[in-house]
């Protein structure tokens, strides 16, 4: 496919990695020369310098023939505009604009709508999002849902003397007696898609697939609280971190807000009559534990500064047993971040990246199966990808002992109707069902392509 | 560095040089020639020592700018020594230095030659000579990114490393596809002159290797009489595609998109008005040594395309020329072909932005906080890219005077010396009296054809590659 990123910021480096590795053609504009060459010369894509809000660019960068065109400048007004002249521009192109402040995130659907574009992004509800959904299963580092939320994929970081260690995979139906799936299993900066005879060690970050139900039973058997928290602390009265605390008051959860800005906290304090907004500087030890963080259900660092953020973090970890949340905005070193004791991490570039790829690659939907839902499991390793199957799909009617996967493909869950069967190899699959398949090729298209 | 990944390019380069050679095999086959198997016999060497060495996969597949250097330098010496090979052993040249040089001299496609004749030679060595022209022009490298899927996006530095010009742009957003699409062209114009060569008086033994000849920008003949020998028709058809060889290609991709006036770009214009600008001075300047002016302009035209594009064919001596055409050849071939060609030189480009930057250094110093930006085709230039053109020229004219020094040891007249450094630097061929058209570079010294050996791939590789090789700063860790 033929795309177009105009705007080469954060979010816009990350969509041009991941979707030319996914085998689009991709052309970047941008008007600074070095924040393009930086892209440019770590990926195989075009880099044009230029506003890409007048027409002579958007030309000269193709549009006649693009497919799509994602409009991630730092200007909300700038990005609808230059969707609606792409538009105008190219016969056939579909558009995404990124949308961030609050007053225009409202009119969202509307926009939309009117605008004819394909999707209207706001990274920092889209991250306030993922952060609740964590919230309500703190066990969890990550939870990603399938199949209109039947089935949810959790990531979690076992203890050091945790049931599971010295465990084999195939042991956890009967000793445990719940029916959940491992995926995955990162040990160190290893990534293993998980046999039946891996044996589990502390510190092991493990992937799993369940129904909701069959999760929360096998957290409590390994002795995990499985109940949501009932309280939250946040640093930072941000965009997110307004999101966050609307979210998480409608969900009963008590929110305690640190703003350093006092007129953005009092504009918070309006906004949410029913948290505690406090105006201070979260960086402050007393004031930390003046708002109990001890006690906390969970603590999140949303300030706009990622070594803080991780400092806050790890400050909360040594004084109480709070869930964390740490957000990364900026910083690129995945694999030191990594090795810390930090929970969950929340990067929302990869946010908004991940859910524009995973619309780009429901664009490219072939017949018979198509990707549904999508989900990097371990960044540039290994997927989760959920496709639905439709008459004529070779892999319909046989057994799956019967048919020739690839190596490291896993089918991990069978969805048909109402019903979700751990797939086992006498299992067939029929025409209408929902398939979640995960595996450590990267940019499966088709259910086909896992077979050999 | 990435020594292993280094290794495992070379390894491909290996394979594709075998696949190359099965060209001049066909030849030998054809026209029963019994120096054919040491083509095959070679060909077959490289293939299997290419496959064992690439059996072995490098876990780290990034390359970074300095490995695309020494990678892209790498490639061509190797390339050259694998393609000096056959004429050592076949004993058609018996010495390996000559040899070197007249593989280097055909990968650079330079076209200058240690042959005082090349009838007597078998015709698959000929294709071999021709033929190593065709590959050098478009650059081996980027045949191999045509080909084969190289990692990521990291091969973006191998093409600037092999590429001719200051800046080098992609036509579509995957280096693959421009790869792809920039031999596509470069195959079908070579296709299109070995037809019409054929239309005319040779036969196709003569048609294809001229026309290899002609869109690298080489300059091998197959016969001694160089293209002297051929019709006007011959002639006038070789003259049109010398000239189309060294326009940037960027521009027929263009042309192919019916964008005309971003295809017709200054640099062209530029190109095109010296083109015809000089073809007129020299026609006038040689009016009186041939009979009709339309003898003369024929052969003022060949002449001027042949230099500038830097190919390095002849039709005429023009050695014994009047001193102002021989002056503006001289010119010609300093400023070379357009950026983004086959053809070699400073290149067209560079002078331009080089001007441009020129007037903008004088109107700084009438007003002294003027802000001002070097611009071509609307587009803004880097200042970077103008520091690198600086630093380019006076590389370029270091080169070339230790170059000179090195020649002078031999004891030929300075004109010979100076544009034989000429010639090879800027990879044409012929320059002036010894080694003018009728002459050849036979009669260096061992020493002096090495400095040439070196000047032929600096100057085809753009300088900065083979003198970063040969830095300590690459090496250092």
């Amino acid at each position: 496919m033929n795309i177009i990123i105009v705007g080469c910021g954060k979010v816009g480096k990350t969509l041009a990695e991941q979707l030319n590795e996914a085998g689009n053609n991709i052309t970047v504009i941008d008007q600074d020369p070095d924040k393009l060459s930086a892209v440019t010369d770590r990926c195989d894509v075009m880099g044009i310098v230029g506003n890409g809000v007048t027409r002579a660019v958007l030309e000269e960068a193709g549009i006649a023939d693009a497919n799509l065109l994602i409009a991630v400048t730092g200007s909300d007004e700038r990005n609808l505009l230059c969707c609606l002249l792409a538009k105008k521009a190219g016969q056939r192109c579909e558009t995404i604009a990124r949308v961030r402040s609050p007053q225009y995130s409202e009119d969202a659907p509307y926009l939309r709508r009117e605008l004819g574009l394909a999707m209207v992004i706001n990274p920092e509800y889209a991250a306030a999002l993922e952060i609740a959904r964590v919230l309500r299963f703190p066990s969890a580092i990550k939870i990603d849902t399938f199949v209109k939320g039947r089935i949810e994929l959790l990531k979690f970081k076992l203890p050091e003397d945790s049931p599971l260690a010295g465990m084999a995979v195939r042991d956890i139906a009967p000793k445990l007696h719940c029916d959940v799936l491992v995926c995955t299993v990162e040990r160190d900066d290893e990534a293993f898609i998980a046999s039946g005879d891996f044996t589990f060690r502390g510190r092991d970050v493990i992937s799993i697939i369940a129904e909701p139900k069959s999760a929360y039973t096998f957290f409590r058997k390994i002795n995990y609280k499985a109940s949501p928290v009932h309280s939250a602390l946040i640093a930072g009265g941000g965009e997110i971190g307004h999101y966050l605390s609307i979210m998480l008051l409608r969900a009963g959860i008590d929110v305690t807000l640190i703003e350093k800005d006092e007129v953005r906290a009092e504009m918070l304090s309006e906004e949410m009559p029913d948290a505690t907004v406090i105006h201070a500087d979260a960086t402050d030890q007393d004031i930390l534990m003046q708002e109990s963080i001890d006690k906390a259900g969970a603590f999140v660092a949303l300030t706009n500064i990622d070594e803080e953020n991780i400092l806050l973090s790890l400050f909360a970890r040594s004084v109480s047993r709070a869930k964390l949340v740490t957000k990364i905005n900026r910083i690129d070193f995945d694999n030191v971040i990594g090795r810390l004791d930090l929970d969950t991490v929340i990067y929302p570039k990869n946010i908004t990246a991940e859910i524009i790829v995973r619309y780009v690659r429901a664009m490219k939907n072939t017949i018979g199966s198509n990707v549904e839902t999508l989900y990097q499991l371990i960044k540039g390793k290994v997927e989760a990808a959920e496709f639905l199957v439709r008459e004529g799909s070779p892999v319909i009617g046989r057994p799956l002992a019967e048919l020739d996967f690839r190596e490291g493909v896993l089918v991990a869950a069978i969805v048909r109707g109402r019903k979700v069967i751990r797939p086992r190899g006498s299992d067939v699959i029929q025409d209408g069902d929902s398939v979640v398949i995960v595996s450590n090729h990267l940019g499966l298209h088709d259910i086909t392509d896992v077979l050999r | 560095m990435n020594y292993r990944m280094t290794v495992h390019v070379l390894g491909i380069l290996m394979i594709v040089e075998g696949a190359l050679l099965c060209v001049p095999a066909l030849t030998a086959a054809v026209y029963r020639e019994p120096s054919g198997m040491i083509f095959v016999a070679l060909a077959a060497a490289l293939v299997l020592a290419g496959f064992v060495i690439t059996r072995f996969k490098p876990q780290k597949r990034t390359l970074f700018a300095r490995d695309g250097f020494v990678i892209v330098s790498l490639s061509w010496i190797l390339m050259s020594v694998f393609g000096a090979l056959p004429f050592v052993i076949s004993g058609c040249i018996p010495s390996f230095i000559d040899a070197l040089f007249e593989s280097v001299s055909g990968f650079t496609t330079t076209g200058a030659s240690i042959l005082s004749e090349v009838e007597s030679l078998p015709k698959c060595m000929l294709m071999w000579r021709s033929f190593t022209h065709w590959i050098g022009g478009m650059g081996v490298l980027v045949f191999i990114m045509a080909i084969l899927p190289l990692s990521g996006g990291t091969n973006m530095y191998l093409m600037k490393a092999e590429s001719p010009g200051p800046s080098v742009s992609k036509l579509v957003p995957r280096v693959r596809t421009t790869a792809l699409l920039l031999y596509v062209i470069y195959f079908v114009m070579t296709l299109a002159e070995f037809l019409l060569l054929l239309a005319g008086e040779m036969d196709a033994f003569e048609a294809f290797t001229i026309a290899c000849a002609t869109a690298g920008t080489g300059g091998f003949a197959v016969t001694n009489a160089g293209i002297g020998g051929y019709s006007a028709y011959s002639q006038i058809v070789i003259t049109v595609f010398m000239i189309l060889f060294a326009v940037n290609f960027t521009s027929y991709f263009l042309i192919l998109h019916k964008k005309f006036k971003e295809a017709f770009s200054t640099e062209i214009r530029a190109y095109l008005i010296i083109v015809a600008l000089t073809i007129t001075t020299v026609s006038v300047d040689i009016r009186h040594l041939f009979g009709s002016a339309g003898e003369a302009v024929r052969h003022a035209a060949f002449t001027v395309g042949s230099l500038m594009s830097s190919t390095g064919f002849a039709t005429e001596d023009f050695n014994l020329w009047p001193t102002l055409s021989k002056t503006i050849l001289v010119l010609l071939m300093f400023v070379g072909a357009c950026a983004g060609s086959t053809g070699g030189g400073i290149k067209v480009q560079r002078f331009l932005i080089l001007g441009k930057s020129m007037r903008n250094e004088f109107r700084v110093m009438l007003h002294p906080k003027q802000v001002r930006k070097v611009k071509l085709d609307g587009h803004q230039i880097e200042p970077e890219v103008v520091r690198n053109i600086n630093a380019y020229i006076f590389l370029y004219f270091l080169i070339y005077v230790v170059s000179m020094l090195v020649l002078s040891l031999d004891g030929f007249d300075l004109t010979t010396n100076f544009t034989g450094v000429v010639a090879t630097l800027n990879n044409i061929g012929p320059g002036l009296n010894a080694v003018g058209p009728t002459g050849n570079y036979a009669l260096f010294s061992p020493l002096s054809k090495s400095v040439l050996i070196f000047d032929m791939l600096a100057g085809r590789l753009e300088l900065y590659p083979m003198i970063l090789l040969f830095s300590p700063l690459t090496w250092k860790k």
